[in-house]
């Protein structure tokens, strides 16, 4: 049987979450593998979020904001992107695959990006194969 | 000690809707095993009154504490439930949606997979929502006045019912007077009314009502606060002329010799550099454009002040700051017409009689440019006048929306130009006829009856390269005639675009400023679509008229109704209930780091110096949770998001 990853999303309440909204109201068909977490901001997550989420059996995740100056919260996206930034870092030293983490945009009109990044993600990770927190990561 | 947590889960089939996808008693036999789960059941319709009962009875009857629901998106239900749990006696935080719907079942093919990842959805609710807290939904008092931003036909109809319900309204508008768009047309489709007629009674009683404060020529720069507590900056750009001494009389107007292109006019001719954009100005009191006001550049002239017999020109006027306090805003910024310069091959700019659609309803308005005689450049009357029909509009290259108002108003240009020019030929280059409106079908049908040329098909170029005598010296218009399948050239005397309504040029700043969102298409996005047409993602803020998307008169008035009856149901009920998901901070665990304070975007976190802590202001924090994930200590709790809740909903996901 073929690998089929478990990716988490953190969506973003205001604009990424009704996207995904969009995205099956305008009835699109997208891969499964993307289990969505409604957060209230981009800006709410944690690494520590993203941590636990490999720790607890995540092959990749996702974190969908607003796009730039569109934010809810004024300015909680440009924090996630520092943010993220760092973690990747962290991450790269830990061997975790840069590519198993991904900060996108996705607004409330965007359900065919969304799909569409939810599909890219989905093949990458894939191609990538299961992630192992054991060996943390294929670097071991 | 916290009581044994009894969790009751609700799976809905939505019709086929989710049923059709997921195996819903699959989900529920599955959810049923897992701890905590007293009981876990399917039903058709959750939302149903039936629905709802269910979960009511069985708070009683199991003792549930907990209330999980998998159906749509909350973003449709999440109230509906959280009302059913209250109802029944439980804290309406006690409740969890799973969206099973626009996030499964609609987006997923393979039942077999839709109904695992329905499973994990509705394991992660059933996870999470065992660690949500009570919380206490706040209640703030409602100040009974509005901001509406926008004098045109939207913003001044929801202006007038509010003030007409005897509340103040605080009316911006950016240009010199209130009217906007329709004030510059000539008739309103399909009935043919003046336009005059039916709106500049509305502009004086909007002048008269003495519950409106107008403020023209002005500005806002900056809102701050919540629903039912706004703070709005506006800036009242200088006119030069003091309001409470002018009369109206305009004599300044008369006597000023100096002159700049009349934007009302849309170009067409001059007015002058002090000035009203209209006859009917609200207020009938002048500005003085300092650009082209030759005291301004030169320090000479003032024959404006001298002639002034009441003493109002005011040259020293500067700009004033004002702030206003309201409960409301209602934001009726409306739209730009499509500046048609950018498709190249209709020759706009580059050939006299090529016009635009704002244009052509300025020259057919009596008190317009032309006295209302539609002439050509040189001053005699066109004999054949083409329009062509989505200039910007239903086109990949600019916009691929449909502007909704066109078809109908090129129609009414057809009407008007056979009743001024008899003999006139008039061809309409359309893609489709689109006549949806009350009235507009018939109208279509009398104006084919009136003997107007209906040509289907894209217009490629308008050229002054003639080919047969017939075309010497007029504009040819090139098409191709889809119904024949054949390319034709068509000799006009005149051509009129019919230009795109688009989002306006600084949407992008306007929609910050009041932090709503835009749709694709850059017009400002509503709540929902359908449910909830008025409102935008920021409670207490509506949009209605074109700046939500282009749209005729009866529409853009009724959106402003809407939005006014949402304002004045705020305001009757004097409270509104806030967000309780905000964030707090456990000042035994806070180090006084002060990282948090710079962090907060409404400046809502300030240190207590003397205990060395951060604190919150609950009334303007707004619950984003950017300063819980960068509290180095943990110190702040986001409600309702708390990170005990985040960790459970991820392991829950994860099955």
């Amino acid at each position: 049987m073929s690998f089929e990853p478990k990716i988490i999303a953190f969506l973003c309440n205001w604009c990424s979450y009704r996207g995904a909204d969009l995205a099956g109201i305008s009835r699109m068909k997208c891969a499964p593998n993307v289990r969505p977490i409604r957060v209230m901001c981009s800006g709410r997550v944690e690494p520590d979020f993203v941590l636990k989420a490999f720790e607890a059996g995540a092959d990749g995740v996702l974190i969908l904001g607003c796009h730039s100056g569109d934010c809810h919260y004024v300015e909680g996206n440009y924090k996630t992107i520092r943010r993220i930034a760092l973690l990747k870092k962290m991450l790269s030293q830990l061997g975790i695959e840069d590519e198993r983490l991904r900060l996108e945009w996705v607004s409330a009109s965007e359900g065919a990006r969304f799909v569409s990044i939810t599909n890219e993600m989905t093949e990458q990770v894939r191609k990538l194969g299961p992630f192992s927190h054991r060996n943390g990561g294929s670097n071991g | 000690m916290k009581d044994k947590i009894r969790i009751g889960v609700y799976i809905c089939h939505c019709g086929t809707n989710i049923a059709g996808t997921v195996d819903v008693k699959e989900v529920a036999k599955f959810i049923q095993g897992l701890p905590s789960v007293v009981i876990a059941k399917d039903y058709m319709y959750m939302c149903s009154d039936p629905g709802q009962n269910m979960i009511k009875e069985d708070i009683k009857q199991f003792g549930l504490n907990r209330v999980v629901v998998a159906s749509c998106s909350p973003m449709l239900h999440e109230h509906t439930f959280r009302q059913a749990v209250q109802d029944a006696g439980l804290n309406p935080y006690l409740f969890e949606m799973a969206n099973i719907r626009e996030h499964c079942s609609w987006i997923t093919e393979d039942p077999k997979l839709a109904t695992e990842k329905a499973k994990a959805l509705v394991s992660a609710a059933v996870r999470r929502i065992y660690y949500q807290e009570p919380l206490e939904v706040r209640e703030v008092p409602v100040t009974p006045s509005v901001l509406v931003v926008g004098g045109g036909i939207a913003g001044i109809q929801a202006s007038l019912e509010i003030a007409n319900a005897g509340h103040k309204v605080y009316l911006v508008e950016r240009e010199p007077s209130i009217g906007g768009h329709m004030a510059q047309f000539d008739k309103t489709f399909p009935t043919l009314d003046c336009a005059s007629c039916i709106f500049t009674p509305l502009l004086s009683a909007v002048g008269q009502n003495p519950n409106i404060e107008l403020m023209t020529y002005s500005e806002v720069e900056e809102v701050s606060g919540y629903i039912g507590n706004f703070k709005a900056k506006i800036r009242k750009r200088a006119r030069h002329v003091d309001e409470d001494k002018c009369n109206g009389c305009l004599v300044c107007v008369e006597k000023c010799p100096w002159k700049a292109v009349s934007e009302f006019d849309e170009g067409l001719t001059e007015r002058k550099a002090i000035y009203t954009p209209f006859a009917q100005a609200v207020p009938n009191v002048p500005v003085i454009d300092t650009e082209h006001c030759v005291y301004f550049s030169k320090g000479t002239c003032r024959a404006c002040e001298k002639f002034c017999d009441p003493k109002a020109i005011d040259f020293k006027q500067q700009d004033k700051e004002v702030e206003v306090e309201v409960g409301a805003i209602i934001v009726a910024t409306g739209y730009d017409a499509f500046d048609p310069s950018a498709i190249t091959d209709y020759g706009y700019g580059r050939y006299g009689n090529v016009i635009t659609a704002l244009q052509f309803e300025r020259m057919c308005n009596a008190s317009g440019p032309t006295g209302g005689n539609i002439v050509l450049k040189d001053g005699s009357e066109p004999k054949s006048i083409a329009i062509i029909h989505c200039v910007g509009s239903r086109d990949k290259n600019y916009h691929e929306y449909c502007s909704r108002v066109c078809c109908m108003y090129s129609l009414k240009y057809s009407h008007l130009i056979k009743e001024k020019i008899e003999d006139a030929e008039v061809y309409q280059f359309y893609i489709d006829m689109r006549c949806f409106g009350k009235g507009y079908e018939e109208f279509y049908e009398r104006l084919s009856n009136e003997g107007v040329n209906f040509i289907r098909g894209k217009v490629g170029e308008v050229t002054d390269r003639t080919i047969t005598e017939e075309e010497q010296g007029k504009l040819v218009v090139v098409a191709e005639d889809s119904l024949m399948s054949t390319m034709i050239r068509v000799p006009a005397d005149m051509v009129i675009l019919s230009t795109a309504l688009e989002a306006r040029s600084d949407a992008e700043a306007v929609a910050r400023l009041f932090n709503i969102s835009r749709s694709a298409d850059g017009f400002f996005l509503e709540r929902h679509p359908k449910l909830d047409p008025v409102a935008t993602t920021t409670e207490g803020t509506f949009v209605v008229g074109c700046a939500q998307g282009p749209k005729d008169i009866p529409d853009a008035v009724a959106q402003a109704s809407a939005a006014a009856a949402r304002v004045l149901a705020m305001i009757s009920q004097g409270k509104v209930e806030i967000e309780a998901a905000i964030a707090v901070i456990d000042e035994e665990l806070c180090s006084g780091c002060k990282i948090c304070n710079l962090l907060c975007p409404y400046s809502a976190i300030t240190s207590d110096e003397e205990k060395k802590v951060s604190l919150i202001n609950e009334a303007l924090c707004k619950g984003c949770g950017v300063c819980v994930a960068a509290c180095p200590s943990a110190a702040i709790a986001g409600k309702h998001f708390t990170t005990e809740q985040i960790m459970a909903e991820i392991e829950g996901v994860l099955v």
